[in-house]
């Protein structure tokens, strides 16, 4: 594998409050290679989201960094201030966000926004960046762009938005897409047309994607490799056919059973017991024993599992039968 | 996804001209709906116009004191004087000068009072309000905390308060001419409070919208994004507010003048010339008061009813 683009390496965020330290995101390790789409999963609050903003600069107070190193195309950007930070992440990172209705300011236009960004970073006159903004909107599948451009949001609906939105991160030639449940506030039926347009314009232009989401469809149907994250760590991270067909860490598998594929054909959920810890009561060792089916005693004592060289930060990965793999 | 149709340029529908897109518009159409917002507007309309066009309009000029004559004094309205034969409108004073031209002299004093405190007071309110809004922290904290404080007085005494400090400080001599833009600073600070704090509201809640975040993530500066993001979409409740305080700060404005603190005698507003004609109430001279009270009246109300429409037709939950 050539460099990758972004490499996150033990990237830890808290947030200090009253009740203590908080851990969203715990000692994560990731790389995103030159068109590549990695995958994160996770419930709700596993820190999939405060991961993602972490690495564009986006993390509201009080939560910051206090660990670990980010690079992006071989500059640490992690520790970068003000001016060379808003340089940077603007003109390298392209970000989709979940919602379309709020993404876009209602009250200028999508030229104006998709001009706004282009002028912020590349050098370009306004007649030329409106050139640029009409070709971004078709390459979206945006018809009659040239008259779409004088548009406000408000005209479009939520899946053109979207395809806006796409245009407006990708308009800037970033070098790393971070979308952040970019379907999720979308009908089923657009969603598909979204991720489609999403991965072929990656693709095509070789932008590193980081795809943050809940659904496992989305993700298996998308993703090159992916990320499952549990409680703010990293619980396992391998390509996507093999996490999914063969998972090794025990809450990959439970979270597998409980997601229903059409592969698997029609059978009663497995559901796993108990729910995700809060963050101001984190068990000791791994994070998942209280609801693993495989813990010991091992699993309750610090040190905290790791992944060395593994798939899964596990001590007793799920091992898999060759055929079951294949 | 090139592959969508194209639509050939024939079908499209022109594009509406900006007037029938304003025309066509819900607020538009709101508005012809409401015959409160048609009268009310049409009342104001009128006020502003004869107050702009007072040198024009106004039969007499009746601070030209060459122009006065004692003689005319306390004409009745409509009636010719008993000793000159002239006909006032709507009467004289106790100078001989036409009510009527007084009342259009001074809804000029009032309403510019009134216009320029509310600009002053919005000004000062936005800004703090997208400070404290967008910046958060001990700035926040500090113009909240200054906004709380003011609140707990009400505003005809923080007025006064400020009016009189400035009286103070100012020399005598330009005290007449400095009164007026006392007037609108001291009804201005005495009003700035509503603004910040609707602002500030907004400004929350926009601020953690995506576009924001976006905005930011290009890497716009903190000022950019409070100018040319945020402001544009916390103004239209601020455009409500405007409207309502207009009629506070006008009517604040009649009541310091009434008190006597307000806009003097050589400039009168509606205020002053309230505060002249109650003399002669009980006497008898009833227009003196009347009519500039029934102007002043109807200037409040309408532009009072104004923003209250206003209010329910920007609130798409109130359709």
């Amino acid at each position: 594998m050539s460099d990758p683009v972004l490499s996150i390496r033990d990237l830890t965020v808290e947030i200090p409050t009253r009740g203590g330290l908080l851990r969203p995101v715990d000692q994560v390790s990731y790389d995103i290679a030159k068109g590549e789409i990695l995958g994160v999963v996770g419930e709700s609050g596993a820190g999939k989201s405060m991961a993602g903003n972490a690495v564009i600069g986006l993390l509201n107070r009080p939560a910051k960094i206090t660990g670990g190193e980010i690079w992006l195309n071989g500059t640490r950007i992690d520790k970068l201030q003000g001016e060379n930070m808003r340089r940077l992440r603007g003109k390298d990172i392209g970000m989709v966000f979940q919602d379309p209705l709020t993404s876009l300011n209602p009250l200028l236009t999508i030229g104006d926004q998709l001009t706004e960004t282009m002028l912020q970073h590349l050098s370009i006159t306004q007649t030329e960046a409106r050139k640029r903004a009409i070709a971004a909107l078709e390459e979206v599948g945006i018809p009659a762009a040239s008259e779409r451009l004088d548009s406000y949001p408000h005209e479009f609906s939520g899946g053109m938005r979207q395809r806006v939105v796409i245009a407006l991160a990708l308009c800037a030639e970033p070098s790393l897409i971070i979308a952040d449940e970019p379907t999720t506030a979308l009908d089923v039926s657009v969603q598909a047309q979204i991720i489609a347009l999403l991965k072929r314009l990656c693709r095509d232009r070789g932008t590193a994607v980081m795809l943050i989401t809940h659904d496992m469809g989305v993700i298996a149907e998308t993703a090159d490799r992916v990320a499952v994250m549990y409680a703010g760590r990293l619980a396992e991270l391998g390509p996507v056919r093999e996490v999914i067909t063969a998972p090794e860490h025990p809450y990959t598998d439970g979270l597998m059973g409980s997601t229903p594929l059409a592969s698997k054909g029609l059978k009663r959920l497995r559901q796993i017991p108990g729910s995700m810890p809060r963050l101001t009561a984190m068990p000791t060792g791994c994070a998942f024993h209280p609801r693993c089916p495989k813990a010991q005693d091992i699993c309750r004592h610090d040190p905290r599992p790791r992944r060395d060289g593994g798939r899964a930060a596990c001590h007793f990965p799920i091992t898999h039968s060759a055929e079951e793999t294949a | 996804m090139t592959d969508l149709p194209q639509i050939p340029p024939q079908v499209r529908a022109k594009a509406p001209s900006r007037f029938t897109r304003a025309w066509d518009s819900d607020f538009a159409y709101q508005f012809r709906r409401s015959p409160v917002a048609i009268i009310s507007f049409t009342v104001v309309l009128v006020l502003v116009l004869a107050a702009i066009f007072a040198p024009l309009i106004a039969p007499y000029d009746p601070f030209d004191p060459a122009s006065l004559n004692l003689m005319n004094g306390f004409s009745k309205p409509m009636e010719p004087n008993a000793f000159t034969g002239d006909v006032f409108w709507l009467g004289t004073d106790d100078q001989g000068r036409d009510v009527f031209s007084t009342i259009l002299y001074g809804l000029r004093i009032s309403l510019f009072v009134g216009a320029a405190a509310v600009a002053f007071a919005m000004v000062l309110g936005i800004t703090l309000g997208l400070l404290a809004g967008y910046v958060g922290g001990w700035v926040e904290t500090i113009i909240m905390r200054v906004a709380d404080v003011q609140l707990t007085f009400p505003a005809i005494l923080v007025a006064m308060l400020i009016f009189g400090i400035a009286k103070g400080i100012t020399p005598v001599e330009y005290r007449d001419q400095m009164a007026i833009w006392v007037l609108i600073v001291a009804i201005g600070l005495s009003d700035w409070v509503q603004f910040a704090r609707v602002v500030r509201g907004a400004t929350l809640v926009e601020k953690n919208k995506e576009y924001v975040q976006a905005a930011r993530l290009i890497g716009r500066g903190s000022g950019a994004i409070m100018l040319r993001h945020i402001l544009p979409n916390v103004l239209s409740p601020v455009l409500v507010i405007a409207t309502i305080s207009l009629a506070l700060a006008i009517i604040a404005e009649a009541t310091l003048s009434f008190l006597g603190v307000g806009a003097p005698p050589t400039q009168p507003s509606l205020g002053t010339l309230i505060r002249i004609g109650q003399g002669f109430l009980f006497s008898g001279e009833w227009w003196i008061l009347l009519f500039p009270a029934a102007t002043l009246l109807a200037l409040a109300l309408a532009v009072n009813l104004l923003g209250d429409w206003l209010r329910d037709a920007l609130n798409p939950k109130l359709r």
